[in-house]
């Protein structure tokens, strides 16, 4: 069994602001970290290889330092590392991210099985997984949240579609994204640290794909645009009420009474 | 093609450009200006440092002629045939914005067995429901569906789509964008139309702390999805209006690699989401004990326990209570939060409630800056003294 598990470097904090005055966005510390999503779609790659054999990929698509997160990837267990990585990339939405990563895949091998995480927690769109099958022409199924059996040709996985289960059993190849909880990740491990430490990643840029078409990547493939960012706006009704307990509680339970619900 | 040409000549103090980005993309190399390739191309560099130093090139970009698409198009976003909530609030905000740009209203539902839904989508104020009724469309596959909006994009040609952000739709949607070439924004907020058809879109990005403006310049249909419980819903007129037109599709379209083998019914939950009161416990709740005071608040009020995410982590309630971004977003008629500091990402996931009430020891705590009514006060002499006033007014 082939799997490819995708993977992405993450801020490790959404703690940013607008400057009012200049409108520039202010990131307070880079440290960066694995999309905790994503471990769960490695550790379920992980078990499916311990209980089918094969090999894992992962590939992510960022900046050179996103190697950092391959590295922790082969603590962990995976076999290959890709790292597509491009300044022409740069300024890719979801069209081209996907396209962008759907290149990348078609480059590192012939894959059975793709995984993802639910979504990121930089973006929190949940769409690229989705598009990256469409790119690569394969089914692919969101929310699993169990995988149940895994045959030569298909696997099959329950879908969690809120109000209820869906069992569903896809052909190979095809993509998932799973949810978080699936499995419990493991933690890296030292051992494989040491083991791995020299093993070689792939590097793939622009002139390493099938299609180099500048105008299909980074802010170019991109039809959205974003116009403009600004802070987000607070309610502009505000009433704040101080007393001691038995005051508020008798206020709160009079504003309650005038709302209707008590 | 549009690219960034740094200037060295003109860059200046290398240092203090390399400053400006807020994405660690540019770097000095042997007094050389270099980006490489973490650069997110927010065009920062060109407006805030010296002028010329970084120049953004753009040749001339292919235009589309926008007239072509007409019509806002809402998918009725359904499991067997019951009709998911957020379809009327996408409706209604799809009639909002097609009345700025003189624009129909569509709606596109595919399924098995469907004319009567189709019949009730009429009440809503739809100038059009395009139908799909297919057996092979009876239950949602990716492959099928998609081919099947695919379908109705190319014959159609509508402006923009709708989609509610769904199990299906956070599926479908992107499956689709990708298949028609264009631009997806998820989890819109805001949704506003400019005279040339362009539709403004506005989302909370880096967990809810900035809204970012996002357009689709040069690409038909636009599509967006849509949290449930952000938009206002339609009201349902007595009168029907509009019509139904049957669609065709060729069986030979419909092939899927998926086979949904059994659907198991999750045990009857209780979702914060439908739940029209909410009593939130935080972490100002010192003992998981101190729930049921919680608890005890949401029941007499006829609402739910809902928490933050550290009372989710702690344990001690369900992650499917979790308000917040990186939990469920709710909309109630009444919120009341207790022992919440309020998180920007808290907020985020409740602050389209009509009337919030937070209670909080620190007056400085931002939750005040959401609620409607706050109360400086201590949880535990207010909340139990609550409980009694509403009970014996209800005894009496």
């Amino acid at each position: 069994m082939n799997i490819l598990v995708c993977i992405k470097q993450v801020p490790d904090s959404n703690k940013v602001e607008v400057d009012p005055v200049t409108g520039v966005l202010k990131r307070n510390g880079v440290e960066s970290k694995m999309n905790p999503y994503d471990l769960y779609a490695l550790e379920t790659a992980l078990r499916i290889k311990e209980q089918k054999g094969g090999s894992i990929h992962v590939l992510t698509m960022g900046p050179g330092q996103s190697a950092g997160i391959i590295r922790e990837a082969y603590a962990m267990g995976a076999d290959k590392g890709v790292l597509i990585s491009d300044r022409k990339f740069g300024g890719a939405d979801v069209l081209a991210t996907s396209y962008t990563i759907s290149q990348g895949i078609k480059m590192s091998g012939e894959f059975d099985l793709i995984l993802c995480g639910k979504q990121t927690t930089d973006g929190d769109t949940a769409q690229v997984g989705p598009e990256v099958a469409e790119w690569l022409g394969i089914p692919s199924v969101s929310n699993v949240s169990n995988i149940l059996e895994i045959g030569d040709k298909d696997i099959t996985v329950e879908m969690d579609m809120t109000h209820d289960l869906e069992i569903t059993k896809v052909q190979f190849p095809c993509l998932l994204a799973v949810d978080k909880d699936i499995f419990m990740p493991r933690l890296p491990s030292y051992i494989k640290k040491l083991e791995t430490k020299d093993r070689e990643i792939t590097v793939i840029t622009l002139t390493d794909l099938e299609d180099q078409d500048e105008k299909h990547y980074g802010l170019n493939g991109s039809p959205t645009q974003v116009e403009r960012i600004f802070p987000p706006e607070v309610n502009a009704h505000r009433e704040l009420w101080n007393g001691n307990g038995i005051e508020l509680t008798e206020q709160l339970f009079q504003k309650l009474k005038d709302l209707k619900f008590a | 093609m549009a690219k960034l040409v740094v200037n060295q000549a003109l860059v200046g103090d290398i240092d203090q450009l390399i400053s400006i980005c807020p994405f660690n993309a540019m770097e000095n190399k042997n007094g050389e200006l270099v980006i490489n390739a973490a650069c997110k191309m927010c065009k920062l560099c060109v407006k805030k440092g010296p002028q010329g130093a970084v120049e953004y090139v753009e040749e001339e970009v292919k235009t589309i002629d926008k007239s072509q698409w007409k019509g806002i198009a809402v998918y009725v976003d359904h499991v067997d045939g019951v009709i998911h909530p957020v379809t009327y609030e996408l409706i209604g905000k799809a009639r909002e914005l097609a009345l700025k740009i003189n624009h129909p209203v569509y709606a596109i539902m595919m399924g098995s067995g469907i004319s009567e839904q189709c019949q009730e989508l009429l009440h809503y104020s739809v100038d059009k429901v395009f139908a799909y009724d297919n057996k092979q469309l009876d239950r949602f596959k990716i492959e099928p569906y998609t081919a099947v909006f695919e379908d109705f994009v190319q014959n159609v040609k509508p402006t923009a789509i709708l989609m509610g952000a769904t199990p299906v739709g956070r599926q479908l949607a992107p499956r689709l964008a990708a298949r028609v070439g264009t631009g997806l924004t998820a989890d819109c907020t805001i949704l506003d139309i400019n005279e040339n058809t362009d539709l403004v879109q506005i989302r909370p990005a880096f967990g809810g702390n900035i809204m970012a403006q996002i357009l689709t310049p040069n690409h038909r249909p636009q599509m967006a999805t849509v949290r449930y419980k952000v938009m206002d819903a339609t009201e349902r007129n007595p009168e029907k209006s509009g019509e139904i037109v049957s669609c065709e599709i060729a069986s030979d379209k419909l092939h899927s690699s998926i086979e949904v083998l059994d659907i198991i019914a999750k045990e009857k939950e209780q979702f914060i989401e439908a739940s029209e009161v909410l009593v939130v416990a935080g972490r100002g709740i010192r003992k998981e004990e101190d729930l049921q005071l919680v608890t005890e608040l949401a029941d007499i009020l006829g609402g739910q326990i809902a928490c933050t995410r550290p009372v989710m982590e702690a344990g001690w309630l369900e992650a499917k209570r979790q308000v917040g971004l990186s939990g469920r977003t709710v909309r109630p008629k009444l919120i009341i939060t207790v022992g919440v500091s309020g998180s920007v990402q808290f907020a985020a996931g409740m602050n389209n409630s009509d009337q919030i009430i937070a209670i909080n020891k620190d007056e400085n705590a931002p939750i005040f800056k959401v609620a409607h009514y706050g109360l400086v006060g201590d949880l535990y002499e207010i909340v139990p003294e609550l409980i009694n006033k509403i009970k014996l007014s209800k005894a009496v």
